[in-house]
């Protein structure tokens, strides 16, 4: 079978998603000189980064002095339960300020002090009031405010409805990637002398998720492909309130800004469970924390009629909400036909985020194969094994633009000579139109959303939110059962704009990217942030010591416990500068307690 | 932070978890629903093809599409993403009513089979998917934000200011205004003119107090405002409740008016030459 006419482009760089890190990226890129091309599967300003409620966490220290990095870098970590990348942390930690200021400089809003100054709101588990924010839409800002300066920066361009499938090496080098164009189904080669993967997370493998159908994990998957390593897989986010009634809105995100605005939670017998399960944070204790507090009140018998708890911010009065949490108000009322100024919202988790990803160099966002750079959701390592609520707008902008930076200089320095091997071109062709191959005479061919349903519920119901060996066994052999029916994949129609067709490949990444998460989670034998084994309640001082790394060795998955770098004394220093240190409750890992400051260092000035 | 005594409080035997929610309540209503949607290309327009969808407690437009496209006909082509009407990418005519599909719900609509179209100002890519691609070309036109060379400490701007501006960056960009209004809707003229969201984009930059350009001379000539009539369709349809008509476009046009008709700038045109775009940047706030 010969290949068939493909259309090519060629750029410096290439950036695979343009949501808020992608777009971060390309305008990094393109302000270094370099000719960028940004994909993305949707229309530009659609991704999923618009979702993003509650703000940006950043130690601007506006409205609380004893705010800085310092405390936001304590608080990140210790929410990550000491397993993030230190290194991630403290220049995240650093950059996210200036990035919020460069925000508002492009144009972007935010909701002001009485001084004139960036407000900030308290949010699940920072120490201080610390999301700048503007009203409960700042992902929409930030992607508009990104969107504008995207296309007004030269040098950039950005191609709209195509959805890439495999990244192009050259040696051991990415030389850029292949797909197709969604609306004409024309097969597109990209030579780029780097390439960057921000092409978010991955939840639409479980079956109550916050995600839009673009979450198919299709940059972790092209990068084991690749052979990049994955990070930390285990680490799934469950957001602890997303609706649950009616069916067609269950997953959709409850902002955790209902919270941080007030909002408390209730079980069916009007008790605020959360001041059982946490005491010191309560309501905005960190997510996993909040969203296994729910789970245990329902299966203790005390959920709401719809299996999840009630949540009540009506005590703040109907002026307060409607300036605050305007979308949500919205969002109850056309679809639930609830009035969250006079009566409570029903919610339980859903998922919500990846922690886990790439694995990445903290400084220069390179994953470990040659050309190839991840930022964003789609890379692992921040967040460690819990993300803290504003910490991924923040994570976007800083990583995002160090990766177009990083990018911008392999581009120009190593990444001159793109050329592609036609035989990984002719052979991605020819996976790609399998599905609409009608020469098969198969009598079992397989639906591709039939299949991609079974996967969510293998995934939701043994892979969730709480985990044992025998459950990730069980979705193990799912996993795997499902990716032999998925070489009988067959849809009807052309190429043009058939969403069946699509699915297929998404059904394809998704697949690996589940059996990494189920791998992941097997190795991972204890309870740690989102990760909840039931046959493993306690942190294991062992595995705090160690990450999991996902990779492809032939055709089978490996993973391999890799130490975590030591972090430097200064950094130990600041952690104490959490106002929820607690020497006694440490995370378990290579901290041990007696290393680690005094709990009274806080009140030390900084 | 540990997660010490988790499964004890669950009664659960520490072994295996079980589902989130138990069995998770479809919620179906009994009724079915009947849909007459439109499939076809430009090359070959096969008009509204019925379907039939089991009802579900509050189902929406995009529900039953999905539906369709799960069990039905996997080939139903149609544009969607966040399904919280957060996104702009589901919109639609529902009953000939320019709406997001994600929002419209079913149990809202009259009795009886609900039509759902593409958008009919754009030109039809397949079935329920149009080519919008004449905003991101709009949008290119008009100047970015732009803000006088500072020091670069940190702004101080009213929360007044941001409340003014906040229903502009409100817009979702669903393009629903564009759809509806006769300009672009009955004459076609979308090449020379920017639109109802654009209009509002318009307005968020030239109301911006840190921004210095002047964008209503090329907004008149380039935007083609005086097309307007004030019919407010744009308004009625905006999913965010935007005032597009009373807060962006007619502020507009009296700036232009102000700008152009106003008879003492007309004599000082007159005797000085123009000066219209010297306006007055604002003043860099002082540092903290």
């Amino acid at each position: 079978m010969s290949a068939e006419s493909y259309i090519t482009h060629e750029c410096d760089v290439l950036v695979i998603g343009a949501g808020g890190s992608g777009m971060r990226a390309a305008i990094a890129a393109a302000e270094a000189g370099c000719s960028t091309i940004v994909i993305t599967k949707s229309l530009l300003g659609k991704a999923h980064t618009v979702m993003a409620e509650g703000g940006i966490a950043a130690g601007l220290g506006n409205l609380d002095d004893a705010d800085g990095w310092e405390v936001h870098f304590a608080d990140t970590m210790l929410g990550g339960q000491l397993v993030n990348n230190w290194r991630m942390v403290e220049l995240y930690a650093h950059e996210v300020i200036d990035r919020v200021y460069e925000l508002e400089r492009w144009g972007g809003l935010f909701d002001r002090t009485d001084d004139g100054l960036i407000m900030q709101r308290p949010f699940g588990a920072h120490s201080y009031r610390r999301l700048a924010h503007v009203g409960d839409r700042t992902g929409l800002e930030l992607i508009r405010t990104c969107q504008d300066k995207l296309v007004h920066t030269a040098g950039a361009e950005c191609l709209m409805e195509y959805t890439l499938t495999r990244l192009l090496k050259n040696g051991d080098r990415v030389v850029g990637a292949m797909g197709y164009n969604r609306n004409d189904g024309k097969f597109v080669v990209i030579k780029a002398g780097a390439t960057i993967l921000a092409s978010g997370g991955w939840g639409r493998m479980y079956r109550y998720t916050s995600n839009s159908w673009e979450g198919t994990g299709d940059g972790a998957a092209m990068a084991y492909d690749a052979g990049a390593d994955l990070l930390d897989m285990e680490f799934v986010q469950f957001h602890p309130t997303g609706m649950i009634w009616p069916p067609g809105a269950r997953g959709i995100l409850v902002t955790e800004a209902v919270r941080g605005d007030g909002g408390m939670l209730f079980n069916s017998e009007h008790r605020r469970f959360m001041l059982d399960y946490d005491p010191v944070k309560k309501d905005l204790s960190s997510r996993d924390v909040v969203a296994r507090s729910i789970y245990k009140e329902v299966q203790a018998g005390r959920g709401s009629p719809h299996g999840g708890a009630f949540l009540d911010i009506t005590h703040r009065g109907a002026d307060y909400i409607l300036r605050k949490l305007p979308s949500m108000y919205e969002q109850f009322h056309a679809l639930a036909s609830v009035d969250i100024t006079k009566e409570p919202m029903e919610v339980g988790p859903t998922i919500h985020y990846t922690m886990g990803g790439i694995r990445v160099d903290p400084e220069t966002s390179a994953t470990t194969v040659p050309g190839l750079y991840a930022a964003g959701e789609s890379a692992g390592g921040l967040h460690g094994a819990n993300r803290l609520g504003g910490n991924s707008l923040g994570d976007i902008l800083v990583f995002g633009r160090r990766a177009g930076v990083a990018a911008a200089e392999f581009a120009r320095t190593e990444g001159q000579q793109r050329d592609v091997d036609e035989r990984d071109v002719e052979a991605e062709q020819t996976a790609l139109l399998d599905p609409l191959d009608s020469s098969h005479g198969w009598t079992d061919r397989e639906n591709p959303y039939h299949l991609h349903e079974a996967l969510q519920a293998a995934m939701q119901d043994d892979a969730g939110i709480g985990r044992s060996d025998a459950s990730l066994q069980r979705a193990l052999s799912a996993i795997l059962e499902l990716r032999g029916r998925s070489k009988r994949m067959r849809v009807v129609g052309r190429r043009v704009l058939n969403p069946g067709w699509h699915t297929c490949r998404d059904v394809t990444f998704m697949l690996t990217v589940s059996e990494a998460i189920v791998r992941s989670a097997l190795h991972r034998q204890e309870s740690r942030g989102s990760q909840w084994r039931f046959d493993f309640l306690e942190q294991d001082a062992r595995q705090g010591q160690v990450n999991y790394v996902t990779r492809r060795d032939g055709d089978s998955m490996t993973v391999e416990a890799v130490p975590l770098s030591q972090m430097p004394a200064n950094l130990v220093q600041l952690l104490p500068r959490s106002r929820f240190y607690d020497p006694a409750k440490l995370p378990k890992g290579y901290l041990r307690p007696e290393e680690m400051p005094p709990a009274t260092a806080k009140e030390a000035p900084g | 932070m540990t997660t010490t005594g988790a499964a004890s409080a669950a009664g659960l035997d520490g072994t295996s978890p079980v589902s989130e929610y138990g069995t998770p309540d479809p919620g179906l209503t009994g009724d079915t629903i009947t849909l007459n949607v439109f499939r076809g290309t430009p090359d070959d327009q096969q008009g509204d093809v019925t379907y039939q969808v089991p009802g579900v407690s509050g189902m929406v437009v995009l529900d039953a599409i999905h539906y369709i496209q799960h069990n039905l006909d996997t080939d139903l082509a149609a544009r969607w993403n966040c399904k919280a009407a957060k996104c702009g990418s589901c919109s639609a005519e529902i009953n000939g009513r320019p709406g997001l599909m994600c929002k419209t719900r079913i149990d809202e609509l009259p009795d009886g089979p609900i039509t759902v179209r593409p958008m009919k100002a754009f030109p039809l890519i397949k079935d329920l998917v149009t080519d919008v691609s004449r905003n991101y070309e709009i949008n290119r036109a008009i100047p970015p934000f732009t803000h006088a060379p500072d020091d670069g400490t940190p702004w101080r701007i009213r929360q007044a200011d941001i409340d003014r501006l906040y229903e502009f960056r409100k817009c979702i960009e669903c393009y629903l205004c564009q759809d509806v209004c006769h300009i672009n809707r009955t004459h076609g003229l979308l090449d020379r003119f920017y639109g109802p969201r654009f209009f509002v984009r318009v307005a968020s930059l030239e109301m911006h107090p840190k921004d210095v350009l002047d964008r209503t001379e090329q907004t008149r000539d380039e935007g083609g405002l005086a097309y307007c009539n004030v019919t407010k369709c744009c308004t009625e349809v905006c999913p965010e409740h935007i005032h597009i008509t009373d807060n962006a476009i007619i502020p507009l046009k009296e700036r232009v008016a102000d700008k152009h008709w106003d008879p003492v700038r007309w004599m000082g045109r007159r005797m000085f030459g123009n000066r219209d775009n010297d306006t007055q940047p604002p003043t860099p706030s002082p540092a903290g």
